[in-house]
C-alpha cells in the first residue's frame, strides 16, 4: 500500500511537469496545427539559464527565495525571447509551405539549440543547487518532500491561471478566435501575428518554469534533458487530445501516473520478465490503446473530415 | 520526374547523359578511393543504404501522405533478423539469400502490424503512434537479454557473417577482370544494384494503379474512398511496402557493418530519414535520392572540413569540430527549408500546386495561414 501511494505521488509530480510542457505543445498546435519540435529544447534552455543565474548569485548575500525568483524571472524572459525568435525565424516564413516543411525547420532548431547548449555548457551533468531546505514529510507511509509539494502546487496554480487567461480575457478570446478560424478572426480585427507570437511566448514561459521544476526535483541539468522530456510531453498532449488545454493537463498527469505505476508494478506482475526498464513501453502502449478507441485523444473533439 | 520524361525532348543527348551517369556510377568507388581515400568509399556505401531507406519511407510519407516517425523500427527488424540468423549469437549461419527475404518478410509483417491499429488516425496522431512504435521496438532490442538472452542487450550482436552468395564473400577482396576489388568496392556494386532495383520499383509503383491510389489518399482521403478506393487495404499496403524496403536495407546494413546494436536505431535516425525525404523533395524519386546523398555526405564533409577551416580562419580551434558539425547541420536544415519549402527537387505536380494562386494547395493549408494575405 505504501508503495502504491509512493508511486502515485511520484507520478503526480512528474505528471505536473509533463502537463506544463504539454500545454506549450498544445497551444501552438491549436493555433497553427504545427508540432513545435523545438519546445523540449526551450525547457532545457530555461533550466540552464536558471542554473547560471543561481550560480552567479549564490555567493551574494541575497536570500535564497529571492535568488530563486530572480533565476525564474531570468529563465522565463530568456525563454520567451527564444520562443518569439523561433516562431519568427523558423515558422512564420513557412505558413503557406507544405505541411512537413515547418517540421523539418523545427528539427533544425532543435539540433541547433542542443548543440549550442553543448558548446556553451559542455557535455557534463551539472548539479542544480538546492536553495531551500528540502524537508521530507511522511504521508501514510510514503515520502513526499517540499520541492515535490511545491511543484504540484505551482503547476496547478499556473494551469488555473492559464485557463482563466484563455477563457476570461480579451487576449484569450483572440487566441480562441484564431484557433477556430484565422481568416475570420483577421476580418474581425484580431492581430493574428501578435496572437501567435504571444502564444509562443506563453508556451515558452511555461517551459522555462517546467525546466526549473524538473531540475530542482532531480538536482541535475544536462544539455540533452529537453529532448526526451519534450517527447513525453508531446505524447501527453496527444493522449489528452492535442489542441485542447484541459486535455494536455489530463494527459500529462495520466502519463506521469502510467509511467510510475508501470515502472513500479510491471516487474511484479510479469514475474520479473518485464522490469522497470520497460517503463516507456507501457506509456506508448497505453497511448496506442487510447488512440484506437478515441482517435482524437481523451478530450479531443471529433474533428470532422475536411472541416 | 521519370526517366522517360527527361528523355523525350532529345533522345540522343538523353542517351548520352544516361551513359555518362552509368559510367560515373561504375567508376565512382575507384575515383573516390583515389581522390578521398578508402574511408569515403564506406561513406558512399552508407549513402546507398540510406537512399534505399529514404525511398522506402517515401512510399509511406511521400506517396500515401502518412507521417511516419518510427520508420527506423523496420530497419532494425531487418538488421536484427540478419544478425540473429547469421552470427555466433545462436550459432546459426544461414546464407544471405535466405536471411534477407526472411528479414524483408518480417519487416513487412511488422509494417502491417503497425498499420492495422493506426488506420483511423489522422496526421499528427499517426506521427506520435509511429514514433511510439519505433521506441517500443528499440526498448525491446535493448532489454531482451534477460531472462533469455536474445538480442544481447545494449552491447549488440557482433561478428555477423559478411554477405556471401554461394562461395563469393563480400567480406574479402577479390581479383576480378584483372582488377583488385576490396570489400567496400564489392559492397558498393551490390548496394548500387539493389538501390537501382528499389528506384525501378518506386518508379513503376508511382505510375501504377496502386501509386495513383496512394496519391489520391494523400490529397483527399474522403474523395478517394468515394472513388471506390479501398483506403484501408491501400494504406496497409503502403505501410507494408515501405517496411519491406526498410527490412532489406536493414539486412544489408547488418552484413556490411558486421555489428548491430540498439543505438543505431534511435529516434534521431528516423528523423534523419524523414529529413532526407522532405529536404530532397517529397514524392519525387530524384529528390529523395538527392536528399539521401546530401544528408549522408554533408555531415561527413563537415566532420572533415570543420576543423581545418577554423584553423585557417581563426588560427586555432574555437569550437570542437564535432559540435560545429551538428550546429552547421541544424542551420543547413533550417536554411534549405526556408529557401525551398517544397524540398530541393520537388515533384513537378507538387510544384504546380504550390504555384497555383488559389488552387488545391491553398485550401489544403486551411489551418496554416497568413494575416497579410
Amino acid at each position: 500500500m505504501e508503495i502504491l501511494l509512493q508511486q502515485i505521488i511520484n507520478g503526480l509530480v512528474q505528471g505536473s511537469v509533463y502537463a506544463l510542457v504539454a500545454l506549450g505543445y498544445t497551444m501552438v498546435y491549436g493555433i497553427l496545427g504545427l508540432i513545435n519540435f523545438a519546445h523540449g529544447e526551450v525547457v532545457m534552455v530555461g533550466a540552464m539559464v536558471a542554473l547560471v543565474v543561481i550560480k552567479a548569485l549564490l555567493a551574494s548575500a541575497l536570500s535564497p527565495v529571492l535568488v530563486l525568483l530572480l533565476s525564474l524571472l531570468a529563465a522565463v524572459s530568456v525563454c520567451m525571447a527564444l520562443g518569439y525568435g523561433i516562431e519568427r525565424i523558423a515558422y512564420r516564413p513557412l505558413r503557406h509551405a507544405p505541411r512537413l516543411a515547418p517540421l523539418i525547420t523545427a528539427i533544425g532548431v532543435s539540433i541547433v539549440l542542443q548543440t549550442l547548449a553543448m558548446i556553451i555548457w559542455g557535455r557534463e551533468y551539472h548539479a542544480f543547487p538546492q536553495l531551500l531546505p528540502n524537508v521530507a514529510h511522511s504521508l501514510g507511509g510514503a515520502v513526499i518532500n517540499e520541492v515535490q509539494i511545491a511543484i504540484v502546487l505551482v503547476a496547478v496554480l499556473v494551469m488555473l491561471a492559464l485557463l482563466l487567461l484563455v477563457h476570461r480575457t480579451r487576449l484569450g478570446r483572440a487566441m480562441r478566435a484564431v484557433a477556430e478560424n484565422p481568416a475570420a478572426a483577421a476580418l474581425m480585427g484580431v492581430n493574428i501575428n501578435g496572437v501567435i507570437s504571444t502564444t509562443f511566448m506563453l508556451g515558452s514561459a511555461l517551459a522555462a518554469l517546467a525546466g526549473i521544476m524538473v531540475s530542482a526535483n532531480y538536482g541535475i541539468v544536462h544539455y540533452y534533458m529537453g529532448f526526451m522530456l519534450g517527447l513525453k510531453a508531446f505524447t501527453a498532449a496527444v493522449l489528452g487530445g492535442i489542441g485542447n488545454l484541459r486535455g494536455a493537463m489530463l494527459g500529462g498527469v495520466m502519463l506521469g501516473l502510467i509511467e510510475s505505476l508501470g515502472a513500479g508494478y510491471s516487474g511484479e506482475l510479469t514475474g520479473g520478465v518485464f522490469g522497470s526498464n520497460y517503463q516507456d513501453v507501457f506509456a506508448f502502449i497505453v497511448l496506442i490503446a487510447v488512440l484506437i478507441f478515441r482517435p482524437s485523444g481523451l478530450l479531443g473533439e471529433r474533428v470532422a473530415e475536411r472541416a | 520526374m521519370n526517366i522517360r520524361e527527361i528523355m523525350r525532348p532529345n533522345k540522343r543527348n538523353a542517351w548520352l547523359a544516361f551513359a555518362a551517369l552509368a559510367l560515373l556510377l561504375l567508376v565512382l568507388p575507384f575515383a573516390t578511393d583515389a581522390l578521398l581515400g578508402r574511408g569515403w568509399v564506406r561513406i558512399v556505401d552508407f549513402a546507398l543504404l540510406y537512399i534505399m531507406l529514404a525511398l522506402g519511407l517515401n512510399i509511406v510519407v511521400g506517396y500515401a501522405g502518412l507521417l511516419d516517425l518510427g520508420y527506423v523500427a523496420f530497419f532494425a527488424v531487418g538488421a536484427y533478423t540478419y544478425a540473429l540468423l547469421s552470427s555466433p549469437q545462436f550459432g546459426l549461419h544461414l546464407p544471405f539469400w535466405i536471411v534477407l527475404p526472411i528479414g524483408a518478410l518480417l519487416a513487412c509483417v511488422f509494417g502491417a502490424l503497425l498499420g492495422a491499429p493506426t488506420l483511423k488516425l489522422r496526421g499528427d496522431y499517426l506521427a506520435i503512434v509511429t514514433l511510439g512504435f519505433g521506441e517500443i521496438i528499440r526498448i525491446f532490442l535493448n532489454n531482451l537479454n534477460a531472462p533469455i538472452n536474445i538480442t544481447n542487450g545494449p552491447q549488440g550482436i557482433s561478428q555477423i557473417d559478411a554477405i556471401r552468395i554461394a562461395e563469393f564473400s563480400f567480406g574479402r577482396s577479390h581479383e576480378l577482370f584483372g582488377l583488385t576489388l576490396p570489400s567496400v568496392h564489392l559492397y558498393y556494386y551490390l548496394f548500387l544494384a539493389l538501390t537501382l532495383l528499389v528506384v525501378f520499383v518506386s518508379l513503376r509503383l508511382q505510375d501504377s494503379r496502386i501509386g495513383r491510389a496512394w496519391m489520391a489518399i494523400r490529397e483527399d482521403e474522403v474523395a478517394a474512398a468515394a472513388m471506390g478506393i479501398n483506403t484501408r487495404n491501400i494504406k496497409l499496403l503502403a505501410f507494408a511496402m515501405g517496411a519491406t524496403f526498410g527490412g532489406v536495407a536493414g539486412g544489408l546494413f547488418a552484413g556490411f557493418q558486421g555489428f548491430v546494436s540498439p543505438e543505431s536505431f534511435s529516434l534521431m535516425e528516423s528523423i534523419m530519414i524523414l529529413c532526407m525525404v522532405v529536404l530532397g523533395g517529397m514524392g519525387n524519386i530524384g529528390g529523395v535520392v538527392l536528399g539521401g546523398v546530401l544528408l549522408v555526405v554533408l555531415p561527413e564533409a563537415l566532420r572533415n572540413g570543420a576543423g581545418p577551416a577554423q584553423q585557417a580562419l581563426f588560427g586555432n580551434t574555437l569550437i570542437d569540430p564535432e559540435s560545429l558539425r551538428m550546429l552547421l547541420f541544424g542551420v543547413a536544415l533550417i536554411v534549405v527549408m526556408l529557401w525551398r519549402p517544397a524540398g530541393l527537387w520537388p515533384s513537378s505536380q507538387r510544384q504546380r500546386e504550390l504555384e497555383a494562386q488559389d488552387g488545391a494547395a491553398q485550401q489544403e493549408q486551411d489551418t496554416v495561414y497568413d494575416a497579410s494575405k
